[in-house]
């Protein structure tokens, strides 16, 4: 296929400082009592460990940096931390929720 | 059969009037004129209610929301309750100071629809000359404005093979997603079935290609295909389930499940300038209709897909099987399918000649 484009994918790595594009918004729903994702299309209701990852992607924390928090918040092994917040963060970077 | 849960998003069509005229259009066949159209007031009261509903995203959308003067207004309005607020507009004659106003109120994203990837099929389409010169003015405005952009492609046998260019526009005009639509034939779409239904060949090799720009674009550009209905195995889940999580209000304030709700003759509607909000959701008879699973036939009531599909499309079912009830034909358990299948081979292998629509015009069909 003839695509024509200068744009990347972004490939997460530990220096990769995630956030959310302004089309996507974390809100506190107060008719539901939860937290809901709204993106173009889409609702989405993440749960409270997926919360704790986009409530970090403040563009201003690497993702290493998510992993240690985490980490240290959840007192759990950093490296399984750090396999699950990679994971992740491609995945959503892939459906275009986080940008850097 | 249980409570419904509460309303996630409302598809408002502010008006009926547009500057095109595609033949395609999912507004009704019998057109509204503008003083039928519910006032500012009635509209910030309605999205009030719908906030307090549970309501998170609203679309924005017509005939062209932007020839209302109110919509500032309106965008504002929802913005201040946290309501997600989607503008569906055709693009054109959308002046720059309006998209810049509308971002400043708090408009979250804007969907063009893009009816060619060249003028010539743009035009032939929206029936208007230099629309496609005006879409582009639009992207590059909205872009400008800081606001993310999604183009939306009506796919029909007029511009199946722009597939790949639409892609390529979507990309030049930096846009964050595409919706490749395949047309669903209902309203004015099922007036000009024969002119637009595209070829079984042509289908087929756009879903590969769709497939593999999604695969090649992946985490570059979000491509959502709505596939063909009169090809696929197993139906859409419509609405995500008849009034289950989604509806709709007409320009002059009914509340439909869908926008094609009005082509299944028995359906009562309630009217939002009569009801609140919330008594509609909870027990408007045509929300109920369909609402669920209790109301299904065979082969959906024992099917294991009924609560992933609900049946299909419930305006399908009355289109072609003259039965709203029945299972939506595009499904291959249905034993309308073939018939489904014959109709779309008969009227794909005639030549349909391009000039035959029957555009999309205030009183063509009244």
């Amino acid at each position: 296929m003839a695509i024509t484009t200068t744009r990347k994918r972004l490939v997460v790595s530990e220096a990769t400082k995630p956030r959310l594009p302004s089309y996507v918004r974390l809100h506190h729903d107060a008719v539901r009592g939860a937290w809901a994702l709204l993106s173009p299309e889409k609702v989405m209701w993440p749960d409270e460990i997926s919360l704790d990852i986009l409530r970090r992607c403040d563009g201003a924390s690497s993702a290493g940096q998510i992993v240690t928090a985490l980490a240290a918040e959840y007192d759990a092994d950093p490296s399984m931390v750090h396999d699950d917040v990679m994971e992740f963060l491609q995945t959503w970077a892939d459906r275009r929720l986080v940008i850097a | 059969m249980s409570a419904p849960g509460y309303p996630i998003g409302i598809l408002a069509e502010l008006t009926h009037r547009c500057p095109l005229q595609c033949p395609y259009c999912s507004n009704p066949a019998k057109l509204l004129k503008a003083n039928t159209e519910l006032d500012t007031q009635n509209w910030l009261r309605v999205f009030n209610e719908a906030a307090d509903l549970g309501i998170l995203q609203v679309h924005l959308s017509g005939g062209e929301p932007t020839l209302r003067p109110d919509l500032e207004e309106i965008v504002s309005a929802l913005s201040a309750r946290g309501v997600y607020t989607n503008l569906i507009t055709a693009g054109v004659n959308v002046k720059q100071e309006r998209i810049a106003a509308l971002k400043d109120r708090g408009l979250d994203h804007v969907q063009l629809s893009v009816q060619g990837a060249t003028p010539e099929v743009t035009e032939l389409i929206g029936n208007m000359k230099g629309a496609h010169e005006k879409k582009l003015e639009t992207a590059r405005g909205v872009r400008e404005a800081g606001l993310p952009l999604t183009l939306n492609a009506p796919i029909h046998r007029h511009n199946i093979h722009q597939v790949e260019d639409f892609i390529n526009l979507a990309l030049e005009l930096d846009a964050d997603r595409l919706e490749i639509a395949n047309v669903q034939y209902y309203g004015w779409a099922l007036i000009n079935r024969t002119q637009l239904m595209p070829a079984w060949d042509d289908v087929m090799a756009q879903v590969d290609l769709v497939e593999a720009a999604r695969e090649e674009l992946r985490g570059r550009l979000l491509i959502d295909f709505v596939t063909p209905d009169y090809y696929a195995k197993f139906p859409k889940p419509c609405m995500g389930g008849w009034a289950r999580d989604a509806f709709m209000i007409t320009p002059d304030g009914t509340a439909m499940p869908c926008h094609a709700a009005h082509t299944i003759p028995h359906l009562v509607f309630d009217n939002v300038k009569d009801k609140h909000l919330a008594e509609i959701w909870d027990s408007s008879p045509a929300f109920e209709a369909y609402r669920g699973t209790d109301w299904m036939k065979e082969p959906c009531r024992s099917c294991d897909r009924r609560e992933q599909d609900y049946g299909g499309c419930r305006c399908q079912a009355m289109a072609i099987a003259g039965d709203a009830a029945a299972t939506d034909p595009a499904c291959s358990l249905s034993p309308l399918h073939e018939t489904m299948l014959t109709i779309a081979g008969q009227t794909q292998s005639k030549e349909a000649p391009a000039d035959d629509f029957t555009y999309r015009r205030i009183g063509v069909n009244a």
